[in-house]
C-alpha cells in the first residue's frame, strides 16, 4: 500500500488509458498477433507450396483442431487454477480402451465409447478430488496419473493380446451410429458441389475421377470448433464461466463469496478428461487401430496453446478463442514448416521461442491490469 | 478477568437481537481456539471485536459465517436457533463477511467481483447465462453510491487501492441484503485517509438498520465508529462494554491481557 493516503486523489492522478492500450488488455492479444504473423509469413514465403490448396488447408485445420480439442480443457482448467499432465496418458488410454472393449472384448463400439466417456471422466473426478482433499499442487498428482495411465496403457494390450496396437477397429465400426459421429465427415455434397463447379480441386484421373480431393470436414474439426464455442461461452457468459475465473485467480476469496471452489476444479478436471477422451475418439476411428504410444507430450502442447492463447499459469485469467488460436498457430506452424520443407527439429526451437515470448507478454499483461510496477 | 467489576456485560440494546452466539467453543484437534465466546449483534449498531493475533477473533468470525461449526455453543438468528453447513447457508441467511485481504480477485473486473457468488442470470431458450448488462448496471450505480468513480464496470479489481476494494466488497454486501455484516480487520492495512474512508462507510451502512460486526485491534478504529466492544483474550470474552463506558485506555490494556502492556508502555513512554 505504498499510496495509501492518496485515495481521494488518486482520480487525477490516473492518466487516462489511450484506446490501444485498452483494447491490448484482452487475453487473446497475444494469439491475434500470433495468427497474424504467422498466417502472413506462410503467405508470404510458402504460398505455392501446397499448404494453402484445400488438402493442404484440410491438413492443417485437422492438426490444429487437434490441438484445440485439448486445449479448451486445459484451458478451462488453467483458468481454474489447476494443471493436468496426465491429458497425453489420457489419450492414450481412452483410445486404448476403446479397442479393448470393442475388439478383444468384443462389444458394439457406441458401447465402447459410451463406457470409456465414463471411465475417462470418472479418472478426470479422482484426479481432481485428490488434488482437492490433499491439497497438493495438480501439477505432481496429474504427473503419477501421466505415469499410471501410460504403463496400464501399456500393460492392457501386452498382457491380452501380447501386442501394443490393436487394430481392426474399423471393421467393427462400420455403420455404428456413434462412431460416425466421431469418424465420419460432413458437408460431403456441399465439397462435391464445390468440386463440380471448380472451386476446389478434383481428382484428374483414377477411379475417383471427378470427385473432390476434399470430400468432407471431418468431425474431428467439428468437435473443435463445437468445443470452443461451448467453452467460451460457458467461461465469459455464464454464472459458472465466473466461478472458474474466481477459483483459479482466488480461491480462498472465491470461497468466502459463497463460490463452490471445488466442485468448480473437479468438473474442470472431467471436463478435460472429456476433451482428451474427444481426441482419442476421433483418433482411434481415423486410424482404425489403438496404439500404446497415442498422445505422447499432448499435456504439455495443450498447455503451451493454452499460454500462447494468454492463459496464466497462475490461473484467474486467459481465453477460450485465445487457446483456440494457440493451437492454430501450432497446427498452422506444424504443418507449414512441413510443406515448406524445412527441417521439422526446427519446429521445436520455434516453439520454445513462442512460448517464451508468449509469457513473457502474459506477465506484461497482467502487470497493466492489476495495475502492479 | 479482575476487570470484570467495571467491565460488566452490556446492557442490552432496546431492540431484539439478530444475531445471538452463546458459549461458543471451537477445538481444532487439541487446541482449543473459542472456549466459550458470547457475542449478540443488534440491527443498526456497529458491535467492535477486538483481541490481539491469536485471541481467537478469526475463528470466532469463521463460525459465524459458517466457515467453521462450532464444537459447543448455541447460535440464535432472529430468536431461532440455527445450523450452518457452509458459507453459503450463512450468506442466504443474511451474514456477509468482508475479509481482511480475501475480499476481491484482482484480476477479475468490479462487477464480476460483485456478482461473484451471487450472478444475475437471464434465460435465453431455456438455459441461463449471466446477465452481464444488469451487473453492470448495478454495480456502476452501488459505486457511485459509495463514492467511488469507476472507469467502468469492467475496470479490474487490481487497478483499485485497498480501502476501495474494502469499499466495494461492503456495498456488494448491503446490496445482497446483508442483516448482519462481518468485516475482518478491514482497516489494518490501509493509511488514514484510506481507514477513514471505510470507517466512514461503516458508518452509513450502520445507519440503514444493519449490524455489524466490526473486528480490529486497533482500538482508536474502534473507538471512532463501535456502539459496543466486546474484547476477545485467549479464546475468551473478557466481557462487553457500551460506549462510553470505557476509556481507549482501558480497552488497549483488556486487549493485551493487562499487566505486559502497562510495563511495556512505561518503557515506550506511552507511545502505544
Amino acid at each position: 500500500m505504498s499510496d495509501a493516503q492518496n485515495t481521494a486523489t488518486a482520480d487525477e492522478r490516473i492518466k487516462s488509458r489511450s484506446r490501444l492500450r485498452e483494447a491490448m488488455i484482452r487475453p487473446e492479444l497475444g494469439g491475434m498477433i500470433g495468427t497474424a504473423i504467422v498466417f502472413t509469413l506462410f503467405f508470404l514465403f510458402a504460398f505455392d507450396s501446397g499448404m494453402f490448396s484445400s488438402k493442404g488447408v484440410l491438413n492443417w485445420s485437422q492438426v490444429s483442431a487437434q490441438f484445440m480439442i485439448i486445449a479448451v480443457g486445459a484451458c478451462l482448467l488453467m483458468i481454474a487454477g489447476e494443471f493436468d499432465l496426465s491429458v497425453g496418458s489420457m489419450i492414450g488410454f481412452a483410445g486404448m480402451m476403446i479397442a479393448i472393449f470393442s475388439v478383444t472384448l468384443g462389444w458394439p463400439v457406441w458401447m465402447a465409447i459410451i463406457v470409456t466417456f465414463i471411465l475417462c471422466t470418472a479418472l478426470g473426478a479422482v484426479n481432481g478430488f485428490i488434488v482437492i482433499r490433499t491439497g497438493l499442487p495438480s501439477f505432481i498428482v496429474t504427473l503419477a496419473f501421466l505415469f499410471i495411465l501410460r504403463g496400464f496403457t501399456i500393460y492392457f494390450p501386452q498382457t491380452i493380446e501380447r501386442k501394443t496396437i490393436i487394430g481392426g477397429i474399423s471393421d467393427a465400426a462400420e455403420g455404428d451410429w456413434l462412431a460416425g459421429v466421431f469418424g465420419g465427415k460432413v458437408f460431403q455434397g456441399f465439397f462435391v458441389w464445390l468440386g463440380d463447379m471448380g472451386w476446389i480441386e478434383t481428382f484428374s484421373r483414377g477411379s475417383r475421377e471427378g470427385q473432390p480431393v476434399v470430400d468432407g470436414i471431418p468431425m474431428l474439426i467439428v468437435w473443435a470448433i463445437i468445443l470452443v464455442i461451448v467453452g467460451h461461452i460457458l467461461l465469459t457468459k455464464t454464472q459458472f464461466g465466473n466461478w472458474i475465473f474466481a477459483a483459479g485467480g482466488d480461491a480462498e476469496a472465491a470461497r468466502n463469496s459463497g463460490v463452490p471452489v471445488n466442485r468448480v476444479k473437479i468438473l474442470m478436471f472431467m471436463f478435460t478428461a472429456f476433451c482428451a477422451t474427444v481426441f482419442a475418439t476421433c483418433q482411434v476411428m481415423e486410424f482404425g487401430s489403438a496404439g500404446a504410444d497415442r498422445g505422447l507430450l499432448k499435456e504439455f502442447e495443450a498447455i503451451i496453446a493454452v499460454v500462447i492463447g494468454g492463459a496464466l499459469l497462475t490461473g484467474g485469467y486467459g481465453s477460450v478463442i485465445g487457446a483456440a488460436l494457440g493451437a492454430l498457430i501450432f497446427g498452422v506452424v506444424q504443418q507449414g514448416l512441413f510443406f515448406a520443407g524445412v527441417e521439422s527439429s526446427l519446429f521445436r526451437v520455434f516453439l520454445g521461442l513462442i512460448l517464451l515470448a508468449a509469457v513473457i507478454l502474459n506477465t506484461y499483461v497482467r502487470r497493466m491490469i492489476t495495475g502492479e510496477r | 478477568m479482575t476487570e470484570d467489576t467495571k467491565f460488566h456485560h452490556g446492557d442490552p440494546a432496546p431492540s431484539e437481537p439478530i444475531i445471538r452466539m452463546t458459549n461458543i467453543e471451537k477445538h481444532f484437534g487439541s487446541v482449543i481456539a473459542l472456549a466459550g465466546v458470547s457475542v449478540d449483534v443488534h440491527p443498526g449498531e456497529c458491535h467492535c471485536l477486538l483481541g490481539d493475533n491469536g485471541a481467537g477473533k478469526s475463528t470466532f468470525i469463521k463460525t459465524m459465517s459458517g466457515v467453521h461449526k462450532p464444537t459447543a455453543g448455541e447460535i440464535f438468528f432472529e430468536g431461532q436457533p440455527m445450523h450452518f453447513e457452509d458459507p453459503r447457508d450463512a450468506i442466504a441467511a443474511g451474514i456477509a463477511t468482508v475479509h481482511q485481504h480475501l475480499a476481491m480477485i484482482p484480476l477479475m473486473s468490479v462487477s464480476r467481483n460483485f456478482f461473484m457468488g451471487n450472478e444475475p442470470v437471464r434465460k435465453v431458450l431455456g438455459m441461463s447465462f449471466f446477465d452481464h448488462d444488469h451487473a453492470n448496471e448495478v454495480t456502476m450505480e452501488e459505486m457511485r453510491k459509495m463514492g467511488i468513480n469507476l472507469r467502468g464496470p469492467d475496470q479490474a479489481v487490481g487497478t483499485l487501492s485497498g480501502g476501495e476494494r474494502q469499499t466495494v466488497a461492503i456495498a456488494r454486501a448491503v446490496h445482497f441484503g446483508a442483516k448482519v455484516l462481518i468485516l475482518d480487520e478491514p482497516t489494518s492495512a490501509l493509511g488514514v485517509r484510506q481507514t477513514a474512508n471505510v470507517l466512514a462507510t461503516i458508518d452509513k451502512v450502520r445507519k440503514q438498520g444493519i449490524g455489524v460486526v466490526f473486528i480490529t485491534h486497533n482500538v482508536r478504529h474502534a473507538m471512532a465508529v463501535g456502539d459496543r466492544f466486546t474484547v476477545l483474550n485467549r479464546g475468551q470474552t473478557l466481557g462487553t462494554a457500551m460506549r462510553g463506558e470505557i476509556s481507549q485506555e482501558e480497552l488497549q490494556d483488556l486487549m493485551a491481557g493487562g499487566q505486559e502492556l502497562v510495563k511495556l508502555e512505561g518503557s515506550l513512554a506511552g507511545t502505544v
